[in-house]
């Protein structure tokens, strides 16, 4: 209810509950009073019939104080609840830091779009950094330089190895009998079964080990080498090391790197045994060729070299996921849900690395005539 | 010219990015000092702190060690100039995948010609230093958070170190633990001759051991008062000095008498 007095105050009369739960009301009315002409000489409140109040009145006494005093109007509070004028004091107590909100301001898009150009270039640019720092840091580490616990290590190694047997075994037989279920329908057409063999052998021993062992590892390890620098970071346990004078590089980084590209063509072996195995599975059950032809056909088809290049290829894959990890555990900003942020980045990023690295070989091999 | 003082700050400005967190920083921390970094919640306390040893760089201004320009030195001497710190986290942040023992160690393998089983008693001692004797096969999340933060301390006096760096040591301890942490701080400066840097807000802390302070202001940026925190109490002209460290009297005096 809004009025004006003889004096030319506006009067702003509040009446009934005024309650969060009832959704905070407008101050429009009021603004329109305010910017009307004469303009009001000052704000009084009346509230003799004001029965409940919460929050929802201090927010809308806030806000009126606001704008009244942006237009150089004077707010006397004398006929508000004791209780009302205290909050509302107290809100005020400390002002507003300048440049505090400042940084939250709406910013278009062109603004937008500059900032994330800005910022990819600068993700960029510490990625490259990074690469830098890491090849420097195997550069010592030839040398004999380098500092870092052999527990570590080989815990990592375990960890990367013998502890991912398992779902590197599910994954690639079902792979494998994917690839010889499909192949097989296409096959039969022709009374060419038996080249299923071929099919999976070389498919998996080339290439498809490699990858699957590889995705499989970004997911389970670049995953969790970045939540575990990230969440060192938040616990300053990198800074301990920084001022401490052990390079994170060296101490965490170099060995992580190290029981990756080992472990990976290992596990890629592995992989193709398995994958060639889910083959050989829909051979025997599904074409009825015997084992020793099937096998017999697969070492036909399946050379030392396909064997050697896809190894090579895990190896490569095996260091592109642990610098991933690494990289994105240690931009981790010190929060929980950088944490959580780093760890979706550094399997999105291993999975990137690894793919566009599939392409690259797959080109490289075919110009080479591997 | 820098002098005979242990730490030397000059006319540093930290900012992240565009924002400034204080500039016009200008003081010394004599040797042998027990300095205290004070001022509210969130003006930069921490931060200082981490640009004291490296950890954040300056965006003006210079930092000296001794005589030795810390700012301008290269990773491999600052590395050397750190060997001489020890700094104790607010979170304690010791190692989670090492037992006490091992994180005390560490910096023993790394910087000494010890033997492992020299290193070993090294570094039960220092764990017995700080009240941990018997600890040494724990991991940290085994123990309390005020046991953290002694075996925190214990991993920070190493090597032994000529300045103690403790961020917030009372952080999240109970009055009892604090104050036996800061009684633990005196003791190991009186026995090991360290000069102490603390950045806290525990009033009772402040008048206990600093012998010297500077105060941050956040609303100006920089820092308004220096001088023991006694003194600045007492007779500081600045009502926010005062106001800060007045606030202490009812809980802080049977610390200081």
């Amino acid at each position: 209810m809004l009025g004006r007095t003889a004096d030319g105050a506006l009067l702003i009369r509040l009446a009934g509950a005024w309650r969060l739960s009832g959704g905070l009301p407008d101050t429009a009315p009021v603004e329109r009073e305010l910017a009307a002409t004469p303009a009001p000489r000052e704000v009084n409140f009346e509230t003799s019939e004001l029965e409940e109040w919460d929050s929802a009145l201090v927010t809308f006494l806030l806000r009126v104080t606001e704008r009244s005093r942006g237009r150089g109007i004077d707010v006397d509070r004398s006929g508000l609840p004791a209780g009302a004028q205290r909050l509302l004091t107290l809100a005020e107590a400390v002002a507003e830091k300048e440049d505090a909100r400042a940084a939250q301001a709406d910013a278009s898009l062109l603004e937008r779009i500059g900032s994330r150009t800005i910022s990819a270039g600068t993700s960029l640019t510490e990625m490259l950094a990074f690469l830098g720092d890491a090849t420097l840091t195997f550069g010592r580490l030839l040398g004999g330089g380098v500092r870092f616990r052999r527990s570590d290590l080989l815990l990592l190694i375990q960890q990367v190895g013998a502890e991912a047997l398992g779902i590197v075994s599910l994954i690639c037989f079902l792979v494998g009998l994917i690839l010889a279920f499909v192949g097989a329908a296409q096959l039969q057409q022709f009374g060419a079964t038996i080249y299923v063999a071929n099919l999976v052998g070389v498919a998996m021993v080339r290439d498809v080990g490699a990858l699957m062992a590889a995705i499989v590892m970004a997911g389970r390890s670049g995953a969790a080498f970045a939540a575990e620098l990230g969440s060192m970071k938040v616990t300053q346990e990198i800074d301990a090391l920084t001022t401490m004078g052990i390079s994170p590089l060296e101490f965490l980084v170099v060995p992580r790197i190290v029981a990756l590209a080992s472990m990976m063509p290992l596990l890629c072996l592995y992989a193709d045994f398995l994958g060639i195995l889910g083959g050989a599975f829909i051979g025997i059950t599904m074409l009825d060729l015997s084992v020793v032809t099937y096998a017999q056909q697969t070492i036909e088809a399946v050379t030392l070299g396909h064997l050697l290049g896809g190894m090579f290829k895990a190896f490569v894959y095996g260091i592109l996921i642990a610098l991933a990890g690494c990289l994105r555990g240690l931009q981790a900003t010190t929060s929980s849900s950088g944490v959580g942020i780093a760890t979706t980045s550094a399997v999105v990023t291993s999975i990137v690395f690894v793919i566009s690295a599939c392409g690259l070989f797959a080109v490289v091999f075919y110009a080479l005539g591997l | 010219m820098p002098g005979d003082a242990h730490i030397i700050v000059r006319d540093l400005t930290m900012a992240y990015g565009d924002f400034v967190l204080m500039r016009d920083l200008d003081f010394r921390v004599e040797r042998g000092d027990i300095f205290v970094i004070m001022g509210g919640s969130g003006c930069g306390k921490s931060t200082l702190l981490r640009h004291l040893i490296g950890l954040n760089e300056p965006a003006k201004g210079e930092i000296f060690y001794g005589r030795e320009n810390f700012t301008s030195a290269d990773r491999a001497r600052r590395v050397e100039l750190l060997r001489s710190v020890g700094v104790l986290y607010q979170s304690g942040a010791l190692w989670s995948s090492m037992t006490l023992a091992e994180n005390v160690a560490l910096p023993l393998q790394e910087f000494t010609d010890l033997r492992p089983a020299q290193i070993r008693e090294v570094a039960s001692l220092k764990l017995s230093l700080v009240g941990l004797r018997g600890f040494e096969d724990y991991y940290p999340y085994q123990i309390s958070g005020g046991m953290q933060k002694r075996a925190g301390l214990a991993r920070a006096i190493a090597l032994d170190p000529e300045v103690l760096f403790f961020d917030e040591p009372s952080a999240g301890l109970d009055p009892i633990s604090s104050k036996r942490l800061d009684d633990l701080i005196l003791e190991l400066r009186e026995s090991m001759g360290a000069t102490v840097v603390v950045v806290t807000h525990e009033l009772a802390s402040i008048f206990a051991i600093g012998t010297n302070s500077i105060f941050l202001d956040p609303e100006t940026r920089t820092m308004i008062a220096s001088g023991p925190p006694l003194e600045l109490r007492d007779r500081s002209q600045d009502p926010k000095v005062r106001e800060f460290l007045r606030r202490g009297r009812i809980g802080g005096m049977e610390e200081v008498a």
